[in-house]
């Protein structure tokens, strides 16, 4: 169970963080010792803190995470299978890839204690958000050491 | 002769939308309820379970069960004696946008394929067909992205064996893995021409998953048991961790084709199967 800060990103987040990356402008969040979480929530009903929020499919990202993890990025949390080239880098840079209920958007909003976008706000869904959980669930996916769940 | 306003087509169609993504399919639910019973795997009945808790808090809360509230796919069924006052497409893309905004559902659709641009609430995607009788049957299948990616049409010889069918359909989930939100439902489409078997394909999912009773003879329902069982033995299991539920249900849609062809469509669903139905 994950407590703490994670920040949301997905397609188009990951495209422009990498983008910014490549051009060495500067980032719109500070990404090092960070948990992203490949997520793109429905809007917030009146009362909540957030609407619902699973994961989305994690390859969709793979082309983006090795620059990401060399920035400093430490775990992040989706679904599904990531690319050799990922699996490598998380070797090598020491990270983490977390599984979590595959959509359940509605039973982990539950998880999370406070919720606001912060960057890329115009993406809408796909803006970064960042989230505060509790006892958030999820399941290694690729561990430190490169392995995977699905091997 | 029988009228029907607009307006009442796009307040049917927000209700739609709302209920399709709020409140899971009673076949569903009821299937994967029998999943967990099966299930051996502690992991895999944990995450059954999740599943099952997830559609209750959904249903409670009034939470999407998912948050990729899809594309919605709206199939109208006009009957030939209905006369509808206003425009339909807008009415039906009217509703769409006031439901998915008054039930707090995403807007996942980009204007332009290639520009990508700013997401909103529509257009819908819309399949409408003229039946006998004065009715007018609205339903909305909102389809998730993570499953419609791994969508797969092949044209086969019409010498083809049912044998390779079943392997396409079978590698055809095991392709999409763990990736898509197993436990899946699979709809196939077989015969029409390529876009049509696709079309049969999508159809296929709003059908029940639910069997009761003996399989009735005959080659598609003792078709889809084999594949089911079949699905079923590549232990992806749900969220992809492995178990006995890789497939909670295999519906087939079969029409007429051409003598020199056999297109067949596999469209997979996530277990967030939603759809819901109107008779006005």
């Amino acid at each position: 169970m994950l407590s703490g800060i994670i920040y949301t990103a997905r397609d188009q987040a990951h495209k422009r963080l990498v983008e910014a990356i490549k051009k060495g402008n500067k980032l719109p969040i500070d990404v090092k010792g960070q948990v992203i979480y490949y997520c793109g929530p429905t809007r917030t009903p009146k009362g909540k803190i957030i609407g619902s929020c699973g994961p989305t499919t994690s390859s969709r990202m793979d082309e983006f995470t090795p620059a990401l993890l060399k920035k400093g990025v430490l775990a992040m949390i989706g679904k599904g299978r990531r690319s050799q080239r990922v699996i490598y880098a998380i070797k090598k840079y020491k990270a983490v890839y977390f599984l979590t209920y595959a959509g359940c958007g509605a039973l982990l909003s539950k998880y999370i204690k406070n919720a606001g976008p912060v960057a890329y706000k115009d993406l809408g869904p796909e803006a970064i958000y960042k989230l505060e959980a509790r006892d958030f669930p999820v399941i290694v996916g690729v561990d430190t050491k490169g392995r995977s769940i699905y091997d | 002769m029988k009228v029907i306003s607009a307006d009442k087509i796009r307040d049917a169609l927000s209700e739609l939308c709302i209920r399709a993504n709020l409140v899971l399919r009673k076949d569903i639910l009821s299937g994967l309820k029998s999943a967990y019973s099966k299930e051996a795997k502690r992991r895999a009945k944990d995450i059954l379970q999740a599943i099952i808790n997830n559609a209750y808090i959904a249903g409670k809360e009034k939470l999407a069960i998912c948050q990729d509230t899809g594309l919605p796919c709206v199939f109208v069924e006009l009957g030939q004696g209905v006369k509808i006052v206003g425009d339909l497409k807008q009415a039906i893309n009217k509703g769409v946008e006031s439901g998915y905004k008054k039930g707090f559902l995403r807007n996942s659709i980009v204007k332009d394929p290639l520009l990508r641009g700013k997401s909103v609430y529509q257009p819908a995607i819309i399949h409408i067909d003229m039946v006998k009788g004065n009715k007018l049957k609205l339903t909305v299948l909102p389809k998730g992205f993570g499953c419609e990616n791994k969508t797969q049409l092949k044209m086969f010889n019409p010498t083809a064996k049912i044998s390779e069918i079943e392997r396409f359909i079978v590698d055809a989930v095991k392709s999409a893995g763990p990736d898509a939100c197993p436990p899946y439902v699979v709809g196939v489409g077989i015969g029409g021409t390529a876009d049509y078997a696709s079309l049969l394909a999508k159809k296929a999912l709003l059908r029940k998953i639910e069997r009761k009773g003996l399989i009735p003879k005959g080659t598609v329902p003792v078709f889809e048991q084999e594949l089911l069982s079949e699905i079923n033995k590549l232990n992806i299991g749900p969220m992809g961790l492995g178990g006995r539920t890789t497939c909670l249900g295999v519906n087939i849609e079969t029409y007429p084709t051409h003598i020199a062809g056999l297109p067949v469509a596999v469209n997979i669903s996530c277990h967030a199967l939603r759809s819901a139905t109107m008779t006005l």
